[in-house]
């Protein structure tokens, strides 16, 4: 690639809006205009893994919810799981297991509800290409007000969830090692459960238009779609499981590379490549190889791999999803939306079947076990499997640090995605700001959380530039924060 | 000037006191709240972290050593000197690693709650962002030098309660730090305990006990029920610390 970047052009979106955090988007273009190379740049440094070496173990997973303001509850729960081990516990006690579930579902509700509803909406509901001033969430609020009002009600409530069990809305406290630090309440439980029915009501509405969007807009189905290997974790039985379980992957013709892998044993099966223009690592399948190892996961990874859901809803919202798929795996990036609002479903209904249990308002909440030097903690994000592995010195503070970051395992596809969309939707030496969209509109299809901090609402500055073989800018447009676009060159 | 026997006045109200009481002393017996971090009932005082400046008769000294004597007319809950104290809150908050946000001391922390109390919105200074060794030797215990804010409450705890000597403060200026008495230098290797004072009077989160880490729920920590400026708060940190069900 390098020694024919003389004869390349380059364009770069910069940033990437709507997704969370901060991105950048260059495309290397031949004379012919084909783009050559998509590089999705993730232009942040963090840093946890370096700097929480020396801190205690018990601190971590305080810290590293700190990496998200979206979904801070998942990087919580995968650390804690990992300190359970360090504390030398494998099994907590049921209410704390149901606790964290809890935790958990209320989490993936507000994450993905937030996602829809506030960031991709505007793009599936007006077009991609549709008037900038209006494809916002204000936009979906004054044409869609009763859509908009059930999106925001959503992720309320499994804010609500969060709060109740860990005592603040975002960056709460829940977990200590081994176990939870509060029982639920019966007052918190029926808080909970008083509009639990209107929850189930507006998820199987949202499954429902993400269903209907899906399926009656053809150019949806092969807009960035990527024929890939899919990761997740799923139940002993193949259920789809977002707290604890084995972690599968499957070709993309729904053959298995492997089945109920104990992820205490991940670095056997995935590696991480780095690249020079980004912070983001590239993790592959080992036994795959760097060319052929990249996967996706996320809501679309686990839609796929689990052989059913728990719960009756959601699994009748799959079963229409496999016949979507002729019965196969379902290869489109944007029915990654559909998959979580199915998700969101599973949430609902699940929270309410806990809401229900007698052991959710347990008291035993904490068990004691042996320490040990080393934990790995995995857990289904909202937006895919997360990895956290901690090693710590005798003293109990922390030796070495590895996390895996969804978004991270989605690094390659994301390039791929990009590529596609550009080789479509360029048209010569034009930058038009549909463009720039599309581009987004495919990053977004994987909700990425660049950052794991911020969000933007459509309202970043947004600039992408064209630059010729010669190296000299052909075109520049700006997109300014109010929203107005100028060419600046 | 009244000349009835041993009173004081403070912020206008009249308030009496006993013959070797210092004004804080007497402040804190009249249930009149004056910002402090370094003093603490029972211990020697201090007058190292100076958020007890009071104005007396026109002066500005440290409350906690100055004793009460007949007459002196005192300011207190000023803005003029809220305003120094917050700075002074400020500059210890910049001079250390308090990240509020992760530290297991959040809600029981007294540096927090009085920049809470004090209207404190930012660091206003740089940060030093100190790198100081941490001490996780001992069995029960953690030493974060990078969050001491050199109050010596420990020292003074150690010494004159406990007996044992195990803290002291070395260096000068941005140097300055905690020591421990023992061969190695090492908190494992002194004679700490668990059930010292010494283990549980740190005001922030530079001395903390293993395995009590955030198990106080949001909402149920100290200044999540308390305000700093309730007197007799002393006695309720102590208990709280030690008995987390309390």
């Amino acid at each position: 690639m390098e020694q024919n970047k003389s004869n390349l052009r380059r364009i770069a979106v910069d940033p990437v809006s709507r997704v969370e955090g901060h991105g950048k988007i260059t495309l290397l273009l031949d004379a012919a205009n084909h783009v050559h190379e998509a590089r999705f740049h993730t232009v942040e440094f963090r840093g946890f893994e370096k700097f929480i070496q020396g801190r205690p173990y018990w601190e971590v997973p305080y810290f590293v919810q700190r990496l998200c303001g979206i979904c801070p509850v998942s990087h919580h729960l995968a650390a804690a799981k990992a300190v359970d081990q360090l504390v030398g516990v494998d099994e907590l006690t049921p209410t704390a297991t149901k606790l964290r579930k809890l935790l958990h579902f209320g989490q993936t509700m507000q994450s993905h509800a937030l996602h829809f509803f506030h960031l991709s909406s505007p793009d599936l509901l007006f077009g991609f290409g549709s008037n900038l001033k209006h494809r916002n969430i204000i936009g979906v609020i004054e044409d869609f007000p009763d859509l908009a009002l059930k999106g925001v009600r959503l992720r309320k409530y499994g804010q609500q969830v969060i709060k109740v069990i860990s005592g603040k809305r975002i960056h709460g406290a829940a977990t200590v090692p081994g176990g939870m630090n509060k029982a639920l309440t019966i007052e918190q439980r029926d808080y909970l459960l008083s509009n639990i029915n209107d929850i189930l009501a507006w998820s199987q509405d949202a499954v429902d238009l993400n269903e209907k969007i899906h399926t009656s807009h053809l150019e949806n189905h092969s807009f960035a779609r990527l024929t890939t290997n899919y990761l997740s974790m799923v139940g002993s039985k193949g259920e789809l499981e977002l707290y604890h379980g084995g972690l599968r992957a499957s070709r993309p013709d729904g053959s298995k590379i492997f089945d109920q892998l104990d992820y205490r044993g991940y670095t056997d099966i995935i590696r991480e490549e780095v690249r020079s223009w980004s912070y983001m690592k590239f993790p592959y399948l080992t036994e795959l190889g760097r060319d052929d190892g990249w996967y996706r996961v996320g809501s679309l990874a686990r839609m796929n791999n689990c052989d059913f859901i728990t719960t009756p809803l959601a699994e009748a919202a799959r079963q229409r999803f496999k016949t979507f798929g002729n019965g196969g795996f379902v290869h489109d990036t944007l029915a990654y939306h559909w998959a979580r609002m199915i998700e969101v479903l599973h949430s609902a209904e699940s929270i309410h079947d806990l809401l229900l249990d007698p052991e959710i308002l347990g008291t035993d909440l904490v068990v004691k076990g042996e320490k040990r030097e080393e934990g790995i903690g995995v857990i289904e994000a909202p937006r895919g499997t997360l990895f956290h592995h901690y090693k710590v010195n005798e003293d109990g503070t922390i030796k070495k640090a590895n996390l895996i970051v969804s978004t991270t395992s989605n690094n390659q596809a994301m390039n791929e995605s990009v590529r596609s969309v550009a080789n479509e939707y360029l048209d010569g030496n034009e930058i038009t700001e549909g463009l720039l969209n599309h581009l987004e509109v495919a990053i977004r299809a994987y909700d990425p959380c660049l950052s794991c901090a911020t969000h933007a609402l459509g309202k970043m500055p947004l600039q992408i530039e064209l630059i010729g073989a010669d190296g000299i800018s052909i075109d520049r447009i700006e997109k300014a924060s109010n929203g107005t676009i100028k060419h600046t060159l | 000037m009244s000349n009835a026997s041993n009173t004081i006045k403070i912020d206008g109200v009249v308030i009496p006191f006993k013959e070797g009481q210092t004004i804080m002393d007497a402040a804190l017996a009249a249930d009149i709240y004056i910002p402090h971090l370094c003093h603490k009932p029972g211990l020697s005082p201090h007058g190292s972290c100076k958020l007890c400046t009071v104005d007396v008769n026109g002066r500005c000294v440290s409350s906690c050593t100055m004793p009460a004597t007949e007459g002196q007319e005192i300011d207190n809950n000023t803005p003029a000197l809220n305003e120094v104290r917050k700075t002074i809150t400020q500059m210890l908050f910049i001079e250390g690693n308090h990240l509020c946000p992760s530290c297991e001391k959040t809600g029981d922390c007294t540096l927090q709650a009085i920049a809470y109390h004090l209207g404190m919105l930012d660091g206003h200074f740089s940060q030093f962002y100190p790198r100081r060794e941490i001490d996780a030797s001992h069995t029960s215990l953690v030493l974060d030098r990078d969050r001491c804010i050199m109050c010596e409450l420990c020292v003074r705890a150690s010494r004159e309660v406990d007996g044992k000597d195990v803290f002291a403060t070395s260096g000068r200026g941005i140097n300055r730090h905690l020591i421990v008495h023992s061969p190695s230098g090492k908190l494992g290797d002194s004679n700490i305990e668990r059930d010292d004072l010494a283990a549980h009077i740190c005001p922030v989160g530079a001395i903390l006990i293993k395995g009590d880490a955030y198990k106080v729920p949001i909402g149920q920590r100290t200044f999540d029920l308390h305000s700093v400026a309730e007197t007799n708060l002393d006695k309720i940190i102590l208990t709280k610390v030690r008995h987390h069900d309390a």
